[in-house]
């Protein structure tokens, strides 16, 4: 897994409550075996109109956004359990994604693949979209050492919550893999005291 | 200490725990299908890992399969192409695989539990967040990612931190016509999306001890579309008698000590939970979906609530509907009677009593789509699919179908479904198509009458 410190990056808005994960990666395009490929079709039918011309309202498609941070409404990743969402949008460029209420399955699939889930209060959210709107340019700073999320030249600072060990892992690239493994003897005893 | 079913469930599999961090919880049963287990194999072949207990892991094809001529070769490349990946991954990691055609075949959420292989106490995980369904036996059953599910095949545990609790309640006698759907629709219309979001929920009170197993399964089912990660139900001699004698259930003696053992499980009382919730049966009505979101529900008979929000908007904007206006009379095309929330043999006995001796209307298509080989069988032998062959209705192969159309069974761009399966997303059912959840029978009569109705003027 890729490590992750600190990120400058500027950041496209997406000002949308309750987005699951059919809309950021629809179930016709699970049918792969392997990793790749899927942020070709994030959020596939909000960027695409019905005729497939590309939806030139949607915050993905809108030149003046850009960058590898989605700041997003209120219950992001709800739904179905798809890892494949978690590929969409790493695949697609994001390394975080900002939002005031994760979904659990999403919250703990984008911590496995080096995907910041950054949740702040509601008000710090809309200052975020209202900085952003205004000004598309604008630096968003995520510190996960200090586990902050700042405006560039801005007082607007947030603190925000990662497990421990969670944290460990994503700064030094570490997986749950390696961790369980290390674990074998215990597990190996749990199971003879089940008999 | 007073503990709750879950801590009790949860308390007797920690292997281990990490100081300020979370513990490693043991997972006795393992179910995988075709679409969130390939890339999972892969990960363990590529860093040269063994499966560490294959026994303890079952295998079904249900997501990305045909519902219909499942005899013959799979046209679509790309889903023939994943199913022989399963095959390959089960058959070289000697992992017991029920695939297209056994007799055992079905959907995940109900093929496990009809064997027997899912049991109170147990903890269960599976690459699917429905994978709740399994808590209504008093087992902790939730929907892992992919990399979890490598975690599993790895080393049969999780690192997890363990979550808040949350006790849900009905009390009282459930009206004519208002079943297990209706029950948990309500629940989540009154508490929204993301009210279980880091619990795990338990369903308590004399309507759910009073339920059936299918119905019990039907409301855990659901807990994840209020965002709880697992919902439970104490075991008790309705859990016991659906297990006995199941094919991989404990027999003889061994069945008679997990019973004993079973009946330590349930809530203690005076036991606390973080977050409580009470409802009476009484106030529940037969329920459906207006938006884009499972807590998007009203009672049949009422209309779309008024609000202001843009979410709200562009979710009623995609679905076509207006605020405050009423449901009944809407001319629907579509029935899909199926899915993990709603494809046992007493959801078809419940479509198929109200059916009997009517018709389906002309402008309807509707699939009846069993949950496993075992119920479409069951479905036959009991008659049921006389009825719903003389009343005009199509009754495919089991699989999870139009719940998610991965298949060909899409709905088209722009036409409204109703549903008995457990997700109105944009798009859930082919791009562009429009769902409304609701129960079987509410799925039945829609059929029937080629319209929405308010199925409570049609009960005797």
């Amino acid at each position: 897994m890729e490590k992750f410190t600190t990120l400058h990056s500027k950041a496209i808005p997406l000002q949308i409550e309750n987005v699951d994960t059919d809309q950021i990666i629809p179930a016709r395009f699970l049918k792969a075996t392997d990793k790749q490929g899927f942020g070709d079709n994030v959020f596939r039918d909000w960027r695409y109109n019905k005729d497939n011309t590309l939806n030139i309202d949607f915050a993905l498609n809108n030149p003046n956004y850009s960058g590898s941070i989605l700041v997003a409404g209120d219950n992001f990743g709800c739904g179905s359990s798809r890892e494949h969402a978690a590929w969409a949008l790493t695949g697609y460029g994001f390394k975080v994604v900002v939002s005031s209420f994760f979904a659990d399955i999403f919250k703990g699939n984008a911590l496995n693949n080096g995907l910041l889930p950054v949740q702040v209060s509601k008000a710090f959210l809309n200052t975020l979209f209202k900085s952003i709107k205004k000004d598309p340019n604008i630096n968003i700073i995520v510190n996960l050492e200090a586990q902050t999320i700042a405006i560039e030249n801005t007082d607007h600072v947030a603190h925000f919550e990662i497990n421990s060990y969670k944290k460990t892992c994503l700064i030094n690239g570490y997986d749950d893999i390696d961790f369980l493994l290390s674990k074998k003897a215990k597990i190996e005893a749990f199971e003879i005291s089940l008999n | 200490m007073k503990k709750t079913l879950f801590d009790k469930v949860w308390d007797a599999h920690v292997v281990d725990t990490i100081k300020n961090g979370p513990q490693v919880l043991y997972i006795d049963k393992h179910l995988i299908h075709e679409v969130t287990s390939p890339q999972a194999f892969n990960e363990l072949e590529d860093r040269g890992i063994p499966v560490f207990r294959p026994k303890q892991i079952v295998a079904t094809a249900d997501h990305n399969t045909p519902t219909q001529n499942q005899d013959q070769p799979i046209k679509d490349e790309l889903s023939r192409k994943q199913l022989e990946q399963l095959s390959i991954n089960c058959k070289k990691n000697n992992i017991t695989l029920y695939q297209l055609g056994h007799k055992y075949n079905g959907i995940v959420h109900v093929m496990a539990p009809e064997l027997g292989i899912t049991q109170p106490g147990m903890t269960m995980v599976c690459g699917d967040s429905h994978t709740s369904t399994h808590g209504a036996f008093g087992a902790i059953a939730f929907g892992i990612g992919t990399s979890q599910v490598a975690q599993v095949f790895a080393s049969q545990c999780l690192l997890l931190t363990k979550p808040k609790s949350l006790r849900v309640n009905v009390n009282g006698k459930l009206k004519k016509g208002v079943l297990p759907k209706d029950v948990i629709l309500y629940i989540i219309s009154k508490l929204g999306t993301n009210s279980g979001t880091g619990y795990f929920c338990e369903y308590a009170g004399n309507v759910f001890e009073e339920m059936s197993m299918e119905g019990r399964m039907t409301v855990c089912n659901m807990s994840i579309e209020m965002g709880a990660r697992g919902g439970m139900i104490a075991p008790d001699e309705t859990t016991f008698n659906y297990v006995k004698d199941r094919q991989f259930a404990p027999k003889g003696e061994d069945f008679n000590k997990k019973v004993a053992y079973w009946k330590t499980l349930p809530t203690d009382e005076g036991a606390t939970f973080d977050k409580e919730y009470s409802f009476n049966a009484e106030d529940i009505e037969p329920m459906i979906t207006y938006g884009t979101n499972p807590g998007m529900g009203i009672k049949i008979t009422e209309n779309i609530p008024v609000e202001t929000n843009a979410s709200f908007k562009k979710s009623l904007e995609y679905m076509n509907f207006e605020a405050g206006e009423s449901l009944i009379n809407k001319p629907i095309n579509f029935v899909f009677i199926g899915s993990c929330t709603n494809s046992r043999i007493e959801d078809f006995r419940v479509a198929a009593n109200f059916i009997k001796g009517k018709q389906k209307a002309k402008n309807v298509t509707a699939w009846l789509v069993p949950g496993s080989k075992q119920v479409e069988t069951q479905i036959i032998n009991e008659g049921l699919k006389a009825v719903f062959d003389a009343a005009g209705f199509e009754l495919r192969q089991p699989g999870c179908s139009a719940c998610l159309a991965m298949n060909e069974d899409k709905i088209p761009q722009g036409e409204y479904c109703v549903s008995t399966s457990n997700r109105n997303f944009e798009g859930r059912q082919g791009q562009g198509s429009r769902t409304i959840l609701a129960s079987p029978l509410v799925a039945a009569a829609t059929a029937v009458e080629g319209k929405i109705i308010d199925i409570t003027k049609h009960l005797n």
